[in-house]
């Protein structure tokens, strides 16, 4: 300690820079891997077709971006896949959240803890299996000769199978119902931690001033779980477009794709599966573009609303 | 946690009419929800052990009938099932251990304040959880750099996880200064400092990691769907979904009348065999199942952190 501090100043720069040149591999390997792909932008500017030389792929401007308004077949297919992912989106939202919050209390308000912890441990299962074995256990349960149509035709409740999952019937709400089962449980533990921290003196505070348990859970445990509702409220809504694709493209099939089809599916199918890789890019470009518009505005009205941002 | 099961019996005491219907309500709708998770996994189990005529005719519904191991020595005679069954370990192993070792590394250098530029390079990193390029272009990429069919896009284009490595690093920043200040002034190395002090000390953090990565590794199908067309590279996953999908793809193309009858004899004999798709999903969930009880406390101490963080 009896350094100087100019000494102190110029070792400290020294072992800075070492660090940095340590860092160098991953900066590197980070801009490979998620900048580069920025330049693939380019395509949607281009008649790129796959197997197509380099010299032969010309620029043609904004052309696949007005596909999008001008061509009627595309811009009705766009319009539903927004639409569907809007309203699956909204559905998670403003429908799996309380949910969740529903569960996480009433599961605490349990008084055996050892039940508690059996439901909890049960119930986060789902969330560990894969996209394909969630459609394998729903195809056990709901197919023709799934579980459900053996029970109820040997009950006699029906004369014929119902036909679960090559349906475009109730589409959305079936998404949402495997969603739930496979991620319920899962996502409570963020409420259960949370309602674990409130001061156990405010609950016996409020019984000892006579409140009954649903006053006790409105008065205390949901205001208690608010700021972590709020955060991931946020969060949702900064992510909203970005439904994924590999559930529905396990559950896609020709009769339920019209309504199945968000945007990162369509984009797969148009740009993978049917190999309009220019298309394919201006579409997911925009989606790009309005999930970091999304994105930023969700952090805004989280500053002005809460005083600080999530991110 | 003591006090507060403790103040849940003295209540236990003074239970109402009212607290007897709530709990009623409350614990036969927790008891309904636990079943719906746990009976499907139930259910492809008894019908993968029992006789496929039963399962077709759909007898097994409760317990296996006519017990049988064929479904699953027919499944493990399946050409492809041993080279798939390989590369799923190997990319999970080799991903998972290359995965957690990259990220920790960032991890550790991002934790040290005083590197040159820190803020500016560490904003890079952080931006990309945010914003992506997309998908066609994430494609192009991994196409241009040659990765496509190799084993090694298991491995590579997931190699660190920013996220993860947020967690990594808040964990390093909580580990107090002076344990590696004093292994500095003992003459220890950067490197030796992030292997002998840094790593052992942060290994919660790090089983945690290891986990979640081991779990997304092994159910990863995406990537072989995006990357892979040689057969020899399909994971266990990839071939459970060609197995579904065959199915999908079959019914098309009867309802619009364009079906060699040779295909079809081709694939109604893998479509038939509802027992390796049962076999299958019993294999792939096995390794989670049997491992998820051990390590819950280890998942569920991930989600705390990832929440106080979020």
């Amino acid at each position: 300690m009896t350094v100087s501090a100019g000494a102190k100043k110029k070792k400290f720069d020294r072992e800075g820079f070492i660090y940095f040149l340590f860092i160098v591999p991953v900066i590197a390997y980070i801009l490979l891997f998620k900048y580069k792909p920025l330049t693939g932008w380019y395509y949607a500017f281009t008649n790129y077709k796959v197997g197509m030389k380099s010299e032969a792929v010309t620029y043609v401007g904004l052309k696949n971006f007005a596909n999008l308004f001008i061509n009627e077949a595309y811009m009705k297919q766009v319009m539903q896949v927004v639409l569907n992912t809007l309203i699956m989106a909204f559905m998670s939202i403003f429908l799996s959240s309380p949910l969740t919050v529903t569960f996480a209390i009433c599961l605490n308000e349990m008084n055996s803890s050892r039940a508690r912890k059996l439901v909890q441990t049960i119930t986060t299962l789902p969330h560990f299996i894969s996209v394909v074995t969630l459609y394998s256990v729903v195809y056990f349960m709901l197919s023709n000769s799934g579980f459900v149509n053996t029970l109820l035709l040997n009950w006699g409740k029906i004369d014929t199978p119902i036909n679960f999952l090559a349906t475009p019937d109730h589409t959305y709400l079936k998404m949402w119902l495997y969603g739930v089962w496979k991620n319920l449980g899962w996502n409570a533990i963020v409420y259960i931690a949370a309602i674990a921290g409130i001061d156990q003196e405010l609950y016996e505070a409020a019984m000892i001033d006579g409140a009954g348990r649903l006053q006790r859970i409105l008065h205390i445990t949901v205001p208690g779980i608010i700021p972590t509702f709020f955060v991931l409220l946020v969060i949702n809504i900064g992510n909203l477009l970005n439904t994924g694709y590999e559930m529905q493209y396990v559950f896609q099939n020709s009769m339920n794709l019209k309504y199945i089809q968000t945007i990162d599916l369509y984009v797969y199918n148009q740009g993978i599966s049917e190999g309009n890789i220019p298309f394919a890019t201006a579409v997911g470009m925009l989606k790009s573009v309005i999930a970091l518009v999304l994105f930023t505005t969700a952090n805004t009205l989280s500053k002005t609303i809460r005083g600080s941002s999530v991110f | 946690m003591n006090a507060k099961t403790g103040k849940r019996k003295n209540n236990r005491i003074r239970l109402t009419g009212w607290d007897y219907a709530f709990h009623s309500v409350n614990y036969f709708l927790y008891f309904v929800f636990t079943l719906l998770c746990l009976y499907p996994f139930y259910y492809i189990i008894i019908n993968s052990l029992s006789d496929g005529t039963m399962v077709d005719l759909g007898r097994v519904l409760w317990y296996p009938v006519g017990f049988t191991l064929s479904n699953y020595r027919k499944m493990l005679a399946l050409s492809n099932i041993y080279t798939s069954a390989v590369v799923s370990v190997l990319r999970t192993v080799i991903g998972t251990v290359c995965g957690v070792f990259a990220t920790a590394y960032a991890a550790y250098f991002f934790s040290k304040p005083n590197m040159w530029r820190h803020k500016l390079w560490y904003r890079l990193v952080i931006i990309t959880m945010y914003f992506s390029a997309g998908l066609i272009p994430g494609y192009m990429n991994i196409r241009s750099l040659g990765l496509l069919d190799s084993f090694a896009v298991y491995i590579i284009p997931g190699l660190i996880s920013v996220y993860n490595m947020v967690l990594i690093k808040t964990y390093f920043e909580s580990i107090p200064a002076a344990l590696e200040e004093s292994a500095q002034i003992d003459g220890a190395g950067v490197l030796r400092r992030f292997f002998w002090v840094a790593l052992p000390l942060s290994v919660p953090i790090l089983a945690t990691i290891t986990l979640f990565t081991a779990v997304g590794q092994w159910n990863s199908f995406t990537d072989t769907l995006l990357y892979i067309t040689n057969g020899k590279l399909y994971t266990l996953q990839y071939i459970l979904q060609m197995y579904f999908r065959q199915a999908d793809i079959l019914s098309k193309q009867l309802a619009n009348g364009v079906m060699d009858s040779s295909i079809v004899e081709n694939m109604v004999g893998s479509i038939s065999t509802a027992s390796i798709r049962l076999t299958i999903t019993v294999i792939v969930t096995f390794p989670i199942m049997c491992v998820y009880p051990f390590v819950q406390r280890y998942f569920l101490k991930g989600i705390m952190i990832g929440a106080v963080k979020g």
